[in-house]
């Protein structure tokens, strides 16, 4: 019962920095928007426009929460609270610093995994209780999009696994104290890295919500506090991929003079604003495209990675 | 591959050029003088009213904002009874000002006519005349014309030969 | 610990029940679903976390989702729906409840007689220890399973292949 009074702290601590940070993100990420199309982004809410979060938040929760009555309503409901509740999960397992981590599970990048694979659902589910058929097309699309990802997503950390000789996040993070993975690697992370935008559903890879060909694809039917959520899933699902990046092939909390979650945040919010700045400066593939360069390039990639990296692990440790 | 990182990184070097952006409110862009905003009715230099009725920017108009009624006073000069532009229709396109023989219909530079209420943005003759001469200060279109009214005949207006008079034989 | 095994194991037990019996395929298969979730947690809390996790992402994360996405594109509606309530009668289930109570039966009977309590304390199953055990004495398991699945790979590649009008 102590260790569970000695993880409350840190648990609402973990919950309400994410929810405000993911609040900022919006902020943020419309400002560097603007910043690379040579404009200014939201700047009258405030200073800097700081505040347009809170007045989104503040308009959203007046909207009508509407339910459609061709929905499957009890389905329609819980969709919204898969993607939440999956990001958040998987937070769980992040290590922030050594001493702030929710649950270290010695099984934490699977259970990352299985998250990331259970988010799907929600995305499915808003596009078939919506009874709609962009959303149908957004969720169908959706599905396929995270299904393929998920596989070469998993192969292309299993890299990681075999140098780390671990599973456990900590400890993946402790392996890189003389060698951040980014380099032994660099393709495990280039894979990753794309398999998280497409797992995020960011540009380039967000057709399953295409606004110029589905509406808005699986949440053309939501609105008020349930689109919020959606909004608020995606954004936690950019800060989640920026953090795994930063644990599995930044070294995490890892630097030198300054406390390590300073280390870590630095790191992250680098990777989020990489996240940005693909968004501006991509446009959107189409579904073939997608699904031909997951298959025929991502996945062998994938694969050779896997194998190289087995077969020098092995090479490095003759005796066993 | 190459070319998106290239691309990637060009707009990236976007973040340190200056936003082109011109804060409206705060600092009003420069418009130019022939700009197409708010349509007014002007007066010729007498202060009477230069629109002589002649539906012509009602034909004009490509979205049918503008209705009139012509009527004349007791010295035959013609003059709108009641004219009114439904600005919530109107697309500044400027065909009026174009059709107007008499440089009666002006668009100004003004574009600022936002309302809460749809109707308050139905124009009518009172909203829309104004007592100045817009863009064409001397031109007085009764005094150019060879129309006939109360205390110019035929001839006497600028620039105007007599009338020829048929009945004569003297060329 | 055993408070949570009761929990999800009731969860495992109504959730396939409902899986069973309910008439919309979406909301059976999300039942199915949740009933995965729940027998993940009672691998979980037995020391086996490896395989917990596989149970998500390989059953609940992979394979269902594609039941959701094929259900979806049948587009199943208010028919489909009455047609199920009409297979649902007594004749139908009473044959499967039968052989299903014998195998409770069966179960209870193991529980009673106290064999199975023989197995002692938890001991958790690091993912090390699956893998030695899975490339060691049950290597040949593993080759056939995956001779198994590239035959499949190979045929799904097959019947997955663009005709080109001359071939037809």
């Amino acid at each position: 019962m102590n260790e569970v009074a000695f993880r409350l702290p840190i648990i609402a601590g973990v919950l309400v920095t994410l929810l405000t940070l993911s609040a900022l993100l919006i902020w943020l990420e419309r400002r560097l928007l603007g910043f690379w199309q040579e404009r200014y982004g939201p700047n009258r809410v405030g200073p800097f426009g700081l505040l347009q979060s809170v007045a989104d938040m503040i308009k959203i929760f007046m909207k009508e929460d509407w339910v459609p009555p061709f929905a499957d309503k009890a389905v329609f409901v819980i969709a919204p609270a898969v993607i939440i509740v999956t990001v958040l999960m998987s937070f769980a397992v992040v290590p922030f610093t050594p001493s702030i981590v929710v649950a270290d599970l010695n099984i934490g990048l699977l259970f990352f995994l299985a998250m990331s694979s259970l988010s799907a659902y929600s995305v499915v589910l808003a596009g078939w209780a919506s009874n709609n058929k962009y959303s149908l097309l957004g969720g169908l699309r959706a599905s396929a999009q995270m299904l393929s990802y998920e596989v070469f997503m998993g192969l292309s950390l299993m890299g990681v696994v075999m140098l780390a000789g671990s599973f456990n996040l900590g400890d993946i993070v402790e392996a890189q104290r003389d060698l951040w993975f980014c380099i032994p690697q660099i393709l495990g992370f280039i894979i990753f890295l794309i398999a998280g935008l497409a797992e995020t559903k960011r540009i380039p890879f967000d057709i399953p919500e295409a606004e110029a060909e589905l509406v808005a694809g699986f949440h053309t039917e939501y609105s008020g506090m349930k689109f919020g959520m959606f909004f608020v899933g995606e954004y936690l699902g950019i800060i989640l991929i920026s953090a795994m990046i930063t644990v599995l092939f930044f070294g995490g909390w890892q630097g030198p003079w300054l406390p390590p979650a300073i280390w870590f945040s630095i790191k992250t919010f680098l990777f989020i604003c990489l996240f940005i700045l693909l968004r501006a400066a991509l446009p959107r593939l189409r579904f073939d495209q997608l699904m031909a360069f997951g298959w025929k390039v991502m996945l062998p990639l994938a694969l050779v990675n896997l194998t190289v990296t087995g077969a020098l692990v092995l090479a490095g440790h003759p005796s066993k | 591959m190459l070319k998106l990182l290239k691309g990637i990184w060009l707009v990236f070097l976007r973040a340190f050029t200056r936003p082109v952006t011109i804060q409206y409110p705060d600092e009003k862009p420069y418009l130019p003088p022939r700009w197409r905003g708010r349509i007014i009715l002007s007066r010729d230099p007498d202060g009477e009213e230069r629109c002589v009725g002649c539906y012509l920017c009602s034909v004009a108009c490509p979205v049918d904002c503008i209705a009139l009624q012509a009527t004349e006073d007791e010295h035959g000069r013609r003059y709108p009874a009641w004219f009114r532009i439904n600005f919530s229709r109107c697309i500044f396109c400027g065909y009026c000002e174009e059709a107007c023989p008499t440089y009666a219909i002006q668009l100004t530079t003004d574009f600022e006519m936002s309302e809460h209420d749809r109707r308050n943005l139905v124009y009518e003759k009172e909203d829309l005349l104004i007592s100045g001469t817009g863009k064409y200060p001397g031109y007085n279109f009764y005094r150019v014309s060879g129309v006939r009214i109360g205390g110019k005949d035929k001839g006497e207006a600028e620039h105007e030969a007599a009338p020829v008079d048929v009945r004569s034989l003297m060329p | 610990m055993t408070g949570a095994f009761y929990l999800a194991a009731l969860v495992a037990a109504v959730s396939t029940g409902l899986a069973i019996t309910s008439l919309n395929a979406v909301h059976a298969l999300l039942y199915l679903i949740v009933s995965f979730l729940a027998v993940a947690v009672v691998f979980f809390i037995f020391g086996a976390p490896f395989i917990a996790m596989l149970e998500i992402i390989i059953y609940a994360g992979a394979i269902m989702v594609l039941f959701v996405f094929v259900v979806m594109m049948l587009n199943l509606g208010r028919r489909a729906i009455e047609q199920e309530a009409g297979w649902l009668t007594p004749r139908m289930w009473i044959g499967p409840s039968i052989l299903s109570a014998t195998l409770l039966g069966e179960l209870l009977y193991l529980f009673g007689s106290g064999i199975l309590s023989q197995a002692g304390g938890i001991t958790v199953q690091t993912p090390k220890q699956v893998s030695v055990v899975l490339l060691g004495p049950y290597l040949i398991g593993i080759e056939l399973a995956s001779m198994l699945l590239l035959p499949g790979l190979v045929g799904a590649y097959h019947l997955g292949r663009r005709l080109n009008s001359e071939d037809a």
